[in-house]
C-alpha cells in the first residue's frame, strides 16, 4: 500500500462546520417549535437537512478531497433509489385513493 | 491518417480535471481507485451499502405513512419534555441531535489530531466522541421507555395509525444500533490510540476509517430528525 499522507486540514474549518451545523440544527427546531406548516415547512426542513447533510459528507467525511473515481462511485448508485421514492409516491397516492373509496373514510 | 489520430488524442483534451481523472482512473485497467487505501475504499462500499438499507427503510414509512386511513400522531406532542411547566415540542429529540452532532465535530477533531501525530489528544477526543455516542443511546433507551409506557408497540398505537409504532421501532432501533456498534468500534480504536498502534504503524488512518462510519451515522439521524420528527 502507498504511503499516505492522510486528510491535513486546519482545525478552525472543522469548528466553523460544527457551528453551522449546531446553526441549521436550531433552525430546523424553530421550525418545529414555531408550527410553520404546509409548503414552507416542507421547504426549510428539507432545505437544512440537505445542507447539513453537504457539510457532513463535504468536509467532516473529507469526500470534497477524494478522488473523482470514489466520489462517483459512491454517488451514482443512489440515484436509483429516487427512482424508487418516485414509485412509491405514486402507487402511494393511488392506494390512498382506493382505500378511501372501499374503506370509507 | 494522421489527421483523424489528432482527433482521437485530442478529444480527451475536452474533458477537464475532474471528468479526466474519473475516465482515466476507471478505463486505465488496473485498481479503479489509486491513491485511496483499501481500507478506506471497502468502507465507503459498506456505507454505500448502509444507504440503501437506510433508505429502504424510510421509503418504506414514506409508503405506509401515505396510504393509512388513520391520522398519525403529531410527533412534537409525543416527544415533548415538560420544564418548568412549559411545554416544549420535541426538545428530547432536539438535545439527542445536538448531542449526536457534537460528537461528529469531536470525531473530526480525533482524526486531526491523529494526522498530527498528537496521540493523547486523539485518544481524548474519541473518549469524548464515546461517551456522546453512550449518551445518545440512553436517551434513546428513555425515550423507548417513554413510548411503550404510552402503550406504543409494533403493531399497535393509542394515539393513531398502529404503523407509527412500527415505524418508529425500526427506524430509530436500527439506527440505535449502529449507535451502539460505533460507541464499541471506537472504543476499540481509542485503546489502540492510547497503546501507540498507530504510531508503530506510522499511520492514523483507521482513525479516520472509524471517523467515516461515525459521521455516516450522524447523517443517517440528520435524515431521520428531517422525515421522521420534523415533518
Amino acid at each position: 500500500m502507498a504511503e499516505t499522507q492522510g486528510q491535513q486540514h486546519p482545525i478552525g474549518l472543522y469548528l466553523q462546520v460544527w457551528g453551522w451545523l449546531f446553526v441549521l440544527s436550531f433552525f430546523s427546531y424553530l421550525v418545529d417549535y414555531n408550527e410553520v406548516e404546509g409548503f414552507l415547512r416542507w421547504f426549510l426542513v428539507i432545505l437544512f437537512m440537505m445542507l447539513k447533510a453537504w457539510l457532513i459528507i463535504a468536509v467532516f467525511m473529507h469526500m470534497q478531497w477524494e478522488r473523482a473515481s470514489l466520489r462517483y462511485a459512491v454517488f451514482a448508485p443512489p440515484i436509483v433509489l429516487l427512482i424508487l421514492i418516485f414509485f412509491l409516491v405514486a402507487e402511494g397516492g393511488y392506494i390512498s385513493l382506493l382505500r378511501s373509496l372501499y374503506f370509507g373514510q | 491518417m494522421v489527421e483523424r489520430r489528432l482527433e482521437e488524442n485530442a478529444q480527451p483534451e475536452t474533458l477537464s480535471g475532474e471528468w479526466r481523472s474519473l475516465v482515466n482512473d476507471w478505463s486505465a485497467d488496473r485498481e479503479a481507485f489509486p491513491k485511496v487505501s483499501w481500507n478506506k475504499t471497502m468502507m465507503w462500499i459498506f456505507l454505500l451499502s448502509d444507504v440503501f438499507v437506510f433508505t429502504l427503510l424510510l421509503v418504506g414509512y414514506m409508503a405506509v405513512r401515505l396510504t393509512t386511513q388513520e391520522a398519525w400522531p403529531d410527533t412534537g406532542e409525543v416527544f415533548a419534555l415538560t420544564i418548568m411547566g412549559h411545554d416544549f415540542p420535541l426538545l428530547l429529540i432536539a438535545i439527542m441531535t445536538f448531542i449526536l452532532i457534537t460528537s461528529s465535530g469531536t470525531m473530526a477533531m480525533a482524526v486531526n489530531f491523529g494526522y498530527r501525530r498528537n496521540r493523547k489528544m486523539a485518544a481524548l477526543f474519541l473518549l469524548f466522541t464515546v461517551l456522546l455516542g453512550a449518551s445518545f443511546v440512553g436517551m434513546q433507551a428513555y425515550e423507548w421507555t417513554d413510548l411503550i409506557q404510552k402503550g406504543v408497540r409494533p403493531w399497535e398505537n393509542p394515539m393513531g395509525a398502529p404503523q407509527f409504532g412500527a415505524v418508529f421501532f425500526m427506524i430509530t432501533g436500527f439506527h440505535g444500533l449502529h449507535v451502539s456498534i460505533g460507541v464499541i468500534y471506537l472504543l476499540t480504536v481509542a485503546i489502540k490510540v492510547l497503546k501507540g498502534d498507530y504510531d508503530r504503524r506510522g499511520n492514523y488512518e483507521p482513525v479516520e476509517v472509524a471517523g467515516l462510519y461515525w459521521h455516516f451515522v450522524d447523517l443517517v439521524w440528520v435524515f431521520i430528525f428531517a422525515f421522521f420528527y420534523l415533518l
